[in-house]
Order: C-alpha cells, then sequence, then structure tokens
C-alpha cells in the first residue's frame, strides 16, 4: 500500500545523512567521552562538535548547551531546577493552558508541593495576550515559561516581547522550543530567553537525545546525580551517538530551514484550502499564515470522532493525529483545544496533518480527495449530523 | 490496538441507519465524552425485527454498535436484555482496555430502546 506520513509533529524520520553518522559512533568510535584514552578523546571531540552545531542554530554559546534524554527531561531539568534553585526568592510561576504536558504536569505537581501557578489563557487562534503575562507578574514570580510554537495547533507565541518583560523584572524566561527548531528562527540573545527545550526526533534526529540551552550565569538545580557529566547539570554516561546525530541534524536544519519552509507553507495552505474547500462544517484551529509553523495543520470536522477519522485515514495509508480523548488515554479531548474555546463535540472531532521534508504535493492532492470521502461516511453514521443543516 | 473483528466492524458497519416512526429508541452517552449511541428498532410478536443504529465516537463505539444489532436482531425482547456490553465485547473479540468504559455502550442502548418500547406499550 502506498503510505503517507503526515505525523511529523510527532515524530519525524532520521536523516539518512544523521543515520549514517550515528551508526560510526556505535560501531567503530563507541568509548566513553569520559575516558582518557583514544576511544574516549574521539567521542568527546564529536559531542563536543555537537555542542557547536545545536548551540550555533539557535544563537546560544556551546557552554551553554546540556544534553538530556529529550524534551520532556529539558522541560522538567528547567522549571523543577529552577523551582529547587530560586524557590527561596520565591514561589510564583506563570505558564500557559497550552503548555505540553512535561511543561504543564511538572508545573502543576510543583503546584501541589507549596508553589503558586498562574496559568495563563490564550486567545481563539491559541495566542496568549502579553498584557496578560504583565498582569500575572508577581514581586515573587520567579519563573515564567512559554512554548515558542505549540505542538496541536501550530500557533506561535509572542516570545521576543515576553522575554524582554521577564528580563526586565529579573524573572527567569523557559521556552519550549520542540515544536520550533528548525522551523522558526531562534536566537535565545536577541529573545531574551534564559532556558530553552530543545528535542532531536522533531528535527530528523534520533530519539532519546535533547538539550537544555541554559544562559550562562543562570543557576538551575541538576535533578540526576551521579558521575558529574555535562558539568554536573546532567549526570550520566552521554549518549554519544544520538548527541552526535542530534548535532548533525541541527546543522542541516540550519542549512535547509528557508527552503523547506517556502515548500511546507505551499503544501499547508494548499491543504488547509483543499480541506475547507471540499467538506462542510469544517473549522480550522489555529491561526492562518505567519502565525502559524510552516508544517501545521489542524482542522475539527464537526459531527465526527477524531479516533474514526485516523482509523479510516490509516487504513488507506494516511498517518495524522487527533486531539480527540480517544488518542489522549483520557476522557478529555485535547486541552489546549479547549482552551482555545472549542466545545468538547468539536475537540473531539479534531484533526492533526503535520507535514515534512518528504512530503510531495501529490500526496497532499490525495489527501484532499480521500477525506472528503471518509467524513461523509462517517457522517452519514453520526446521530449528531443532520444533511438538512 | 484492535482486533480484526473490530476493523471488519468498524469498516463494514451492520444495521446503519434509523428506523423511521420506531417502536423503540434508546439513546445513550454524550458528547462531552465523545461518544453518543442511538439505536432504533422495531418489534413484533416480542421479537426484534429490525434495528438500526447511529453512533458518534471512535473505533470501538461504532464496531461494538454494529455487534450488537447483529447479536439482538430476531431475539425475544428477553433474550436481547440479557446480552450485556461485556459480551457485545468479547463476540469483538475483545476491546483495549482503556475503551473498556469509555465506548462500550452499545448493549446499554439496546436496552434503553427495549425500555422505551416496554414503556410506551404501558401507556397505550
Amino acid at each position: 500500500m502506498r503510505r503517507i506520513y503526515l505525523d511529523h509533529s510527532a515524530t519525524t524520520p532520521v536523516d539518512p545523512e544523521v543515520a549514517e553518522l550515528i551508526m560510526k559512533y556505535y560501531l567503530e568510535y563507541y568509548g566513553n567521552p569520559s575516558s582518557v584514552h583514544f576511544y574516549g578523546r574521539q567521542v568527546k571531540k564529536a559531542v563536543e562538535e555537537a555542542r557547536e552545531q545545536v548551540a550555533q542554530l539557535i544563537g546560544a554559546q556551546p557552554g551553554e548547551i546540556f544534553f538530556t534524554s529529550g524534551g520532556t527531561e529539558s522541560d522538567n531539568l528547567a522549571i523543577q531546577g529552577t523551582a529547587r534553585a530560586r524557590g527561596n526568592r520565591g514561589k510564583h510561576l506563570i505558564t500557559t493552558a497550552i503548555e505540553h504536558h512535561a511543561v504543564l504536569d511538572t508545573f502543576k505537581y510543583l503546584a501541589k508541593n507549596g508553589y503558586d501557578l498562574t496559568i495563563l489563557p490564550v486567545d481563539e487562534e491559541g495566542i496568549i495576550n502579553v498584557e496578560d503575562v504583565v498582569k500575572a507578574i508577581r514581586p515573587d514570580t520567579i519563573l515564567i515559561s512559554v512554548m515558542h510554537a505549540n505542538n496541536e495547533v501550530g500557533s506561535i507565541q509572542p516570545i521576543s516581547e515576553i522575554g524582554k518583560i521577564a528580563r526586565e523584572k529579573g524573572i527567569l524566561f523557559h521556552v519550549d522550543a520542540v515544536q520550533s527548531l528548525g522551523k522558526l528562527p531562534i536566537d535565545v540573545v536577541e529573545m531574551n530567553i534564559d532556558l530553552l527545550t530543545v528535542s532531536s526526533h522533531k528535527i530528523y534526529g534520533p530519539k532519546g537525545v535533547g538539550a537544555l540551552y541554559v544562559r550562562r550565569g543562570v543557576k538551575i538545580s541538576p535533578l540526576v546525580f551521579g558521575g558529574s557529566q555535562e558539568k554536573k547539570m546532567r549526570s550520566g554516561t552521554e549518549n554519544a551517538p544520538g548527541i552526535i546525530g542530534f548535532g548533525k541534524a541541527c546543522e542541516l536544519a540550519g542549512l535547509r530551514m528557508n527552503e523547506e519552509n517556502k515548500v511546507l507553507r505551499h503544501l499547508r495552505d494548499k491543504l488547509i484550502k483543499g480541506i475547507m474547500d471540499n467538506i462542510p462544517s469544517v473549522k480550522l484551529n489555529g491561526p492562518l499564515g505567519d502565525k502559524r509553523l510552516p508544517n501545521n495543520v489542524n482542522v475539527s470536522i464537526n459531527f465526527v470522532e477524531g479516533e474514526s477519522l485516523l482509523l479510516s485515514l490509516d487504513m488507506i495509508g494516511i498517518a495524522a493525529s487527533s486531539g480527540s480523548a480517544c488518542t489522549s488515554g483520557s476522557l478529555d479531548p485535547s486541552h489546549v483545544l479547549l482552551a482555545m474555546g472549542l466545545s468538547h463535540e468539536v475537540a473531539h472531532g479534531s484533526l492533526r496533518f503535520s507535514l515534512g521534508r518528504q512530503n510531495t504535493e501529490e500526496e497532499i492532492d490525495i489527501v484532499i480527495q480521500e477525506l472528503p470521502k471518509i467524513v461523509e461516511r462517517l457522517r452519514a453514521m453520526s446521530p449528531l449530523y443532520n444533511k438538512a443543516d | 490496538m484492535y482486533s480484526e473483528k473490530v476493523i471488519d466492524h468498524f469498516t463494514n458497519p451492520r444495521n446503519v441507519g434509523e428506523i423511521e416512526n420506531p417502536d423503540g429508541i434508546g439513546e445513550v452517552g454524550n458528547a462531552k465524552c465523545g461518544d453518543i449511541m442511538r439505536i432504533t428498532l422495531d418489534v413484533e410478536d416480542n421479537i426484534i425485527k429490525d434495528i438500526k443504529f447511529k453512533t458518534f465516537g471512535c473505533g470501538a463505539a461504532v464496531a461494538t454498535s454494529s455487534m450488537v444489532t447483529e447479536m439482538v436482531k430476531g431475539k425475544t425482547l428477553e433474550e436481547a436484555l440479557t446480552i450485556s456490553n461485556a459480551a457485545v465485547a468479547e463476540a469483538l473479540g475483545g476491546l483495549p482496555p482503556l475503551k473498556m468504559h469509555c465506548s462500550n455502550l452499545a448493549a446499554d442502548a439496546v436496552h434503553a430502546a427495549i425500555k422505551d418500547y416496554l414503556n410506551k406499550k404501558a401507556k397505550v
């Protein structure tokens, strides 16, 4: 069967150039970077090169990059690490309603353990209001955490504006940039970011690797203790092949970003238009144009349920995702869509296509052609759907 | 994650639709939790002569609805009332654990439709 992968925000295939490099560090250069001998030195050098490659993509210095096991760990390290290091200065934390669970659930844990948490709302496009941030700040606020771009609806947040405010107030500013890395320009200096989470497997790198940028001079507490790796910020033998692959993936992303984005935007807008024009009672979730990630499409298809849509698409070889409760492992649909003001019913019928490097115009044409048939079949089965409507 | 039978009933659902002027209507679930099932049925001589369903929900919700209509069609009302949600799931070769409580309501919908029929009959 011909298969079309449109779930790149979940994960991406590893770039062949990256995969080839990684294999060398499994099979030939397998030393422990902490070892003094030749095997160790060789790998250590490559890990430091990777650190430079990651730093370059976000405008940081290599010494400000700390490798972790991925986005979730980096988010936890940034948030818990700040709470532990600055808890004596204040107990107030600020975040948004549309963060990834790695951020939101970490904050909720802290809120149950002596910290005060403000969760900022978003507008109907899934974007926070900078004024709300200003109003939420208190004398005891120690951390503001806002994602750069949302993983479900692709909405891009006003990071530079918030960074400026946080810096002026002396509050640490954490940004989860897992979805924006390699898709949007990031400059941690210009944007006044203190802590930035990035992940490898969303940018054609291997899974199980990420990094936290910690601005020079900012002190946070480690979560994992042991052999003092990563300047004691994250003990444990480095995942050297993964780190080296991540570095390469960052280098490639930097080189390809502008060209790739042009194609992705074109395909994205074509898919959005194709869906809106060919299926009645559909709502686009998230903003249009430059306020949206170049590769994100998210629509709510009224009167049908998301998992049914995914199953039906999967049967004809199309891979997508949904904010339906059935796919989240809980009974509630996407917290992001609910925060944007969607009803449970409409949120259950959401469908996300996230595009990537390998997608073609022809693949988008197939989706535009097949999706209306699937929707028609499911609507014919739905007690909520009345053709007269 | 789904059995072949679930996929079969999801892909080729049996008895989809709505009976006009049915003898009984049963609706369970709500849009908030993501599953709504509506059963309409016709009864003749205490036997379910015809039954149709409409379902808004996930693959499991559609498959259980389809399966239950096959299981009760031609059965007496008493027989139909003994068929449980668990029996429907079993007939489908099982459901993923998460789906057992949220999307396995099809037998409840049939029972509701039978009760609706019996209530209407009692009033006549």
